[in-house]
């Protein structure tokens, strides 16, 4: 596969056509906006969580192709789990993206995987990542705004 | 076609024979010649310069003596003291921002700016307005994507101290008719600041016929070395503005009861300056003056309407700005496609352009977009430059239909 094909993969573009969860979620319990001030990125993301579980997900915003599909597969990989179980898939998708995950570490990522191309693109990681420090900062419980730079 | 043949004169494009280069609005790749002579003079005559005693520094002195008498050359300036040498553009906006601010306006008055400004126009003036109590004002643009005349003259009056506005966009290519913008702001008393980073490379400038108050460019979009700008302001407004940044070179005598500044244009470069950068961009006008700006003009208008023509066949394409009296450069988004996605395909295509907001966050709005892909062309480019991007943008339509 080329290096483009294996950063736009087919799931990738679906995803950024039609993204899920996307829209608001009122009422939420956590919530992050993130922000790639050099490229415009823009994504907020809202959890509800309920007896230490994510029933309801969402995230609306702005971005690019990478940043829009890592956001939606990202709803989709947190529901219904506990933010104990998200905290490793979130430290080993940044790992993954950057290049630095082990064997083990991959191995949870299930189709989150297919992001493993953007390592072959530096400027491009901030895009998959900013989700992901979103969530990162959601779960920390201080809903204030991150940014990439 | 009227396109000129300089390709070989930038070695980059021996290095990377392969490559597009059409990112010239954010900085320009460097001839033989610059580089040529930045060498030259770091191999052979360098020195400080304003204190060597000694023959090396006379010679480097009087080379930065002599860049400053081509720059006034090149912008029509009276005097070579109105030309003061800064980092860029940037240090420049910041200067004038600053001192006219402090100097000559009152608590109360207006800094007149508009919605296509770089952050570099918009920023020192929102700090100096906070600073010395002046309001900003914003002048719209057409739908067209212009200045918007009728709105310019109606927000100018004897309450606007300042008219800040750019001569060329670097996100629209619109040219702004800086000379009846002059006429019209100093109807009303006002001081004119023209940012010039996107002009002085296409067109021909002179500040007096143009009659601005401070006309500011940096030497990197002008084929030149980066770390060097200039600015030029008028001498009895020079002369009459307090002192910006102090220290060495820009003092007549120093005792800890008094200082004394030097004159023009001293007084306004404290510090050592960029000495070999400020002869690469002596090095820089004498290549742009040697093309002319005929034939650099003939150039861009047959690149540029190339470039049109290919890009507006484009399947979703929204080009912004307009289609006539512009700069050689293209701003455009494509349906489906978010601008880093083209421009991440495009450099696997060895196409090089921007993407991004363009340090213009308010024209962003104004659009509606986040960001913009953007293609700007230069002396070297050729029209197989654009078939390059063109095919690479057709593989950014295919991935993303
Ligand atoms: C219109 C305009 N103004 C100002 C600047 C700032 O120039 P510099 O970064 O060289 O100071 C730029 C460069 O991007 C520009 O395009």
């Amino acid at each position: 596969m080329s290096r483009l094909a294996s950063l736009y993969q087919e799931m990738i573009l679906s995803h950024n056509r039609s993204p899920q969860n996307f829209g608001d979620l009122d009422p939420h319990t956590h919530h992050s906006h993130g922000v790639n001030p050099v490229c415009g990125d823009d994504f907020h993301l809202y959890l509800f969580v309920e007896d230490n579980r994510v029933s309801k997900v969402s995230f609306k915003g702005q971005g690019c192709a990478i940043s829009k599909a890592s956001a939606s597969i990202l709803t989709e990989t947190v529901l219904g789990k506990s933010i104990q179980e998200i905290i490793p898939i979130k430290d080993a998708f940044l790992k993954l993206i950057s290049d630095t995950a082990s064997t083990e570490e991959k191995a949870q990522l299930g189709k989150l995987k297919i992001f493993e191309g953007v390592k072959e693109f530096p400027v491009r990681v901030k895009c998959a990542a900013l989700i992901w420090r979103a969530l990162e900062d959601a779960i920390s419980q201080q809903h204030g705004q991150i940014s990439t730079e | 076609m009227s396109e000129l043949t300089l390709r070989q004169e930038f070695p980059i494009f021996n290095a990377h024979p392969e490559i597009a280069y059409l990112d010239s609005a954010a900085s320009t790749q460097k001839p033989r010649m610059v580089i040529d002579r930045i060498q030259g003079f770091y191999e052979s005559e360098y020195a400080t310069i304003n204190r060597g005693l000694y023959e090396l520094g006379y010679h480097a002195t009087n080379n930065v003596a002599k860049t400053r008498d081509a720059v006034r050359h090149f912008i029509g300036a009276k005097d070579s003291k109105e030309i003061i040498f800064t980092s860029g553009t940037t240090a420049a906006i910041n200067l004038v921002a600053n001192s006219l601010s402090q100097g000559l306006l009152k608590p109360g008055q207006e800094i007149l700016i508009s919605q296509m400004e770089h952050h570099a126009n918009i920023v020192p003036l929102q700090r100096a307005c906070d600073q010395y109590q002046l309001r900003l004002k914003i002048c719209p643009i057409t739908s067209n994507g212009e200045l918007d005349m009728d709105a310019f003259k109606a927000l100018l009056g004897p309450q606007t101290g300042i008219v800040a506005l750019t001569h060329i966009s670097n996100v629209l290519g619109c040219i702004t008719p800086i000379k009846t913008i002059c006429h019209l702001a100093h109807e009303q008393g006002a001081y004119v600041l023209i940012d010039g980073a996107q002009a002085v490379a296409h067109v021909p400038v002179n500040v007096q016929e143009i009659d601005c108050d401070f006309y500011c460019f940096s030497s990197h979009k002008l084929y030149g070395p980066s770390g060097v700008g200039v600015l030029y302001g008028k001498a009895n407004l020079l002369e009459a503005m307090p002192v910006y940044q102090s220290g060495g070179d820009m003092i007549e005598t120093v005792s800890f009861e008094k200082t004394t500044y030097a004159d023009l244009p001293n007084k306004f470069e404290a510090g050592t300056p960029p000495i070999a950068q400020i002869v690469g961009l002596g090095a820089a006008i004498e290549f742009v003056s040697q093309i002319g700006f005929d034939a650099i003009q003939a150039h861009d208008e047959a690149i540029q309407s190339y470039a049109y023509e290919r890009l507006s066949q484009l399947k979703g394409i929204q080009i912004f700005g307009p289609t006539s009296n512009k700069s050689s450069l293209h701003s455009f988004v494509l349906k489906d496609a978010h601008p880093h996605d083209i421009a991440t395909i495009l450099d696997q295509s060895k196409v090089c352009i921007r993407a991004g907001h363009h340090c213009a966050q308010p024209l962003m709005s104004h659009y509606e977009v986040a960001a913009m892909a953007r293609a700007s062309y230069s002396v070297y480019n050729t029209s197989n430059d654009i078939d390059q991007l063109i095919s690479a943008l057709s593989q950014v339509i295919e991935v993303f239909q």
